[in-house]
């Protein structure tokens, strides 16, 4: 998707810190040369185009509660039932398709780990299908707040 | 749950008091806001006051404490890259030996087109890799080539990986560790 120089600005300056103010909307425009309310409307229409996810904060997930990373191997012509009843069980933020023997690869986030444990092993009864649990051990690199390469994308 | 209300996670100093229990159900439900995103509107803060309970100063203060001690990574757009044109996004996984495998996360964390880098157990033997790296890429060819620049560059010739592009999100959203889905 093409986006317009005003569009490219609000997301290469505002990935990480927005204005933790009254309006910080208005600061942002004040920054950019953009009105309150031209920030707000461009904000919006990227969140309609799924451009953004959200505005919002990123939580440290290992601070914020618990979450692991699961795969299971799907028959190929299951794929999609399979992904929509993952979807289904709670806490699910994260569901991809990917090319491997174990084909699903999701997050689950839950208040504590017993809870986790619980939901996944609800979940991988039900689903009858080998699982793969692979919680953090370590981190090294763990934002996904990177610089767009505006020029390899057009 | 504990951790929810843990002491770090207030403004306040006597975590014992009335007043602080109330304004922790605040924060609670400050946080399961948070995690749907901000709105759009001109005071953000105060319309979450409003769903809350809190003032829209302590909104404010909480969000600015959870940035310093760590609770929120980081606040602001959050990017979905596949609509973007980041569409050939791999995920490359690692079997490295044990002694190596710390070094060779920080140091595959610096590469620029590295955008996640993490280290998980193995489970055999069905999956024998320690080391999971991602790469955002725009086309297929130009992440193969990064990887190979990759092999190269860390003497990774004699490692064992996979490559798992993902050709579909199912579901791709914040964490919601608090709120219900």
């Amino acid at each position: 998707m093409r986006l317009d120089a005003a569009d490219r600005q609000l997301i290469d300056s505002y990935q990480r810190s927005l204005p933790v103010c009254e309006r910080p909307y208005e600061e942002m425009g004040r920054t950019l040369g953009l009105t309150e309310e031209e920030v707000i409307q461009r904000l919006s229409a990227l969140q309609d185009k799924k451009v953004l996810s959200r505005v919002g904060p990123v939580f440290e997930h290992s601070q914020a509660g618990a979450s692991l990373l699961a795969a299971v191997a799907a028959p190929e012509e299951q794929m999609d039932l399979v992904a929509a009843r993952i979807n289904r069980a709670p806490g699910v933020n994260h569901n991809y398709a990917r090319e491997h023997t174990y084909n699903l690869w999701f997050v689950m986030t839950a208040p504590d780990n017993e809870l986790l444990e619980e939901h996944l092993d609800e979940l991988e009864k039900e689903l009858k299908l080998p699982m793969l649990r692979l919680p953090m051990v370590e981190g090294y690199h763990i934002d996904l707040g990177f610089d767009i390469d505006w020029e390899a994308l057009s | 749950m504990s951790q929810l209300f843990s002491a770090d996670y207030l403004p306040m100093d006597s975590p014992d008091s009335d007043a602080t229990k109330v304004s922790a159900w605040g924060l609670l439900r400050l946080r399961q806001q948070l995690e749907q995103g901000l709105p759009l509107v001109p005071r953000p803060y105060r319309v979450l006051a409003e769903r809350t309970g809190l003032s829209e100063q302590e909104v404010m203060d909480a969000i600015s404490q959870w940035q310093s001690n760590g609770l929120i990574k980081r606040l602001g757009l959050v990017v979905k890259h596949r609509t973007l044109g980041y569409t050939a996004n791999a995920m490359v996984v690692w079997d490295i030996p044990d002694e190596q495998v710390q070094a060779l996360g920080k140091a595959m964390a610096d590469v620029p087109f590295i955008t996640l880098c993490y280290q998980r157990p193995r489970r055999l033997p069905d999956w024998p890799y320690n080391l999971f790296c991602m790469i955002h890429g725009t086309n297929r060819e130009r992440v193969l080539a990064q990887l190979d620049s990759l092999i190269a560059g860390h003497n990774l010739q004699h490692i064992q990986y996979a490559v798992l592009f993902s050709n579909k999100a199912y579901r791709q959203r914040g964490g919601r560790y608090v709120s219900h889905d």
